[in-house]
């Protein structure tokens, strides 16, 4: 096991580096001088020289890598260029948002998808199983930006029950307060959570109808446990292996689903600022926001892989 | 035996195409596809107007004979952009999947024929892409070059090469260890013209089931760029950046954005049925499991 640990620790940061390397080059090398690409083509030459200057340009760029790195590492950031703040503490704000909307989301994706999917195996090609894996072909099929707008559409045009957008804010000061917050996150976390749910749920249904199918459940039933006794002491159990690797791998598209989601509903999360951050051609967020979003799905997948091994000795073995 | 194997092959052929059109999941998504198909082909000859002819007095009109969708802000045919908007659908789809499907094949199938640190280097690369959802490539690179529907085509491709690198290489080991590419080895063949002979028609099935789930994929990958202004640009119509248009006026006009997300929503169902339909008739061993 702590071999294993260790070749996949040593994996996960190797990853890390070679994909700060990627965006490092992407961002910064590619564009040949990335202050021309900031100030776009109108800009004379002194002040290209300036925000040159100011960014560190001139430098060589392994100096700049190292430097970038290091600050990442340290939090130490450089300063955002259209709002002049370290980017660490921007995206610190930004992330009171977002992670409690994921969180939402996620929990909204498990318990629907459990619910779903255990609910269709225990009538197996029944009434309710059809129903349900219809529900999750449709649940697959729908963006999930036009189900947010069509949430809104419902739940503030309609019935005036929520409003279109925004974010009051966690603290009562700010006019806003945690039931304020939480309120609404409730709409954007049901569009993430759609998706999601239904992939999860069809991954339940098959995961529980081929534990069903093992011997050891038939000898559960001869021994005089009910198909609901077993379903609970036995089945779920070994079925939730591959749910919950599913339900982690999940996780990251949930992160890059903020992105989006937080557009629709006008939320002031990562995905807000980073792609804010286009429009204002501030290459310095884009950087720093698309390295920790890249790192959270390297991160995921590496506890992932790590939680499956401690579950399934198989894994480490093989 | 020429006759015998030509007689079994066209009899197969038609079973094949019984059984699908017999198939629910498969003749539902097949028809929604066909449905797709028809309004791209259709829309390269005719359109009820031309879907970017901006006419103002009859803005934001609601469903008629004149316009069967309506108008939008502009007074622009909702319906002819929908129709001219699937054409950028099936474009992303095809460029999308073709470069997964071209570059991923090709690494997949060296690896299974390699093995050793060349499997290794290519799978660890696989697992590397991953960390990049296409939407996080989109956003990098249109923060250099601007918005475009080239850059997020190029995007989603890039997030495809892993997905069918690592069908390949799974499905391709499994060949490899048959007797028949023993038997192919023993008489002398090289990797290459086993991977040629053996392997890819032995994995073919796979490879077109996913190509087809990658492709709703990417349909709904561009969608969601496009919505956010990363996409296809002004004046070509497409499915994504209508909801975005339509977003702003749902007090005015709530009917603008049912039509694209339902545009979406069809065509996506539509490749995932017909992929699941293809994945039971393609392999009757999974089918039976199910």
């Amino acid at each position: 096991m702590l071999l294993f640990l260790l070749r996949r620790l040593a994996t996960f940061f190797v990853t890390l580096a070679v994909a700060s390397v990627v965006v490092f080059a992407v961002l910064e090398l590619l564009p040949g001088n990335a202050a021309e690409v900031i100030l776009g083509d109108t800009a004379t030459p002194e002040s290209v020289a300036a925000l040159q200057a100011r960014l560190g340009l001139d430098r060589p760029p392994l100096q700049r890598y190292l430097a970038w790195v290091g600050g990442l590492l340290q939090g130490g950031t450089a300063r955002s260029i259209s709002y002049d703040t370290p980017t660490a503490e921007l995206i610190g704000q930004r992330l009171q948002v977002t992670v409690p909307l994921a969180l939402l989301a996620m929990a909204l994706t498990v318990g629907l998808a459990l619910t779903l999917g255990v609910y269709a195996a225990a009538r197996h090609n029944r009434v309710g199983d059809v129903g349900v894996m219809a529900a999750s072909q449709l649940g697959m099929a729908i963006p999930n930006f036009w189900f947010a707008i069509l949430l809104i559409l419902v739940f503030a045009v309609h019935l005036q029950w929520v409003s279109a957008g925004g974010f009051p804010g966690w603290s009562a000061d700010d006019g806003g307060g945690v039931w304020a917050g939480i309120q609404a996150l409730i709409l954007p976390a049901v569009a993430l959570a759609l998706v999601q749910a239904a992939i999860l749920a069809r991954v339940t249904r098959s995961a529980v109808l081929e534990v069903m199918r093992e011997d050891f459940v038939r000898t559960a039933r001869a021994k005089g446990l009910s198909r609901r006794q077993a379903l609970w002491r036995h089945v779920l159990r070994n079925a939730m292996i591959p749910v919950l690797t599913v339900a982690g791998l999940q996780f990251a598209n949930l992160l890059t689903g903020t992105i989006v989601v937080e557009n629709v509903f006008v939320l002031p999360g990562i995905g807000r600022l980073v792609f804010q951050a286009i429009g204002n051609r501030d290459l310095v967020v884009v950087r720093d926001v698309v390295m920790l979003l890249a790192a959270s799905v390297v991160l995921v997948n590496f506890v992932v892989d790590v939680l499956y091994a401690l579950v399934d000795p198989r894994v480490r073995l093989g | 035996m020429t006759k015998v194997t030509g007689a079994t092959g066209v009899t197969s052929v038609m079973s094949f195409g019984g059984r699908a059109w017999r198939h629910p999941s498969f003749a539902i998504g097949g028809a929604l596809t066909l449905l797709l198909c028809a309004a791209a082909l259709l829309s390269l000859f005719w359109q009820p107007y031309p879907p970017a002819a901006i006419d103002i007095p009859n803005k934001l009109q609601g469903p008629s004979g004149g316009h069967w969708l309506g108008t939008d802000s502009l007074g622009r045919d909702i319906a002819s952009q929908l129709l001219v908007g699937s054409q950028n659908s099936i474009l992303v789809g095809v460029v999308a999947v073709g470069i997964g499907l071209s570059l991923g094949v090709f690494l997949g199938a060296l690896a299974a024929a390699r093995r050793g640190w060349v499997e290794e280097l290519v799978m660890r690369a696989s697992d590397f892409t991953f960390a990049f959802p296409a939407l996080l490539t989109a956003i990098m690179l249109t923060a250099i070059y601007g918005p475009g529907l080239f850059l997020s085509i190029v995007a989603i491709g890039i997030f495809n090469v892993p997905v069918f690198a690592r069908i390949t290489r799974g499905a391709a080991n499994a060949v490899w260890a048959r007797d028949f590419v023993t038997a192919a080895r023993a008489a002398g063949k090289g990797p290459l013209a086993i991977t040629l002979d053996h392997v890819l028609p032995n994995i073919a099935n796979q490879l077109i089931v996913q190509a087809t789930v990658s492709f709703a994929t990417a349909i709904l990958a561009e969608a969601a760029l496009s919505y956010l202004g990363l996409g296809t640009q002004p004046p070509q119509p497409s499915w994504g950046r209508m909801l975005n248009d339509a977003q702003t006026l749902m007090f005015q006009a709530p009917l603008l954005a049912l039509w694209p997300g339902a545009a979406i929503m069809l065509s996506v169902l539509g490749l995932n049925l017909m992929g699941d339909g293809l994945r039971d008739l393609l392999d009757p061993k999974l089918a039976r499991q199910r």
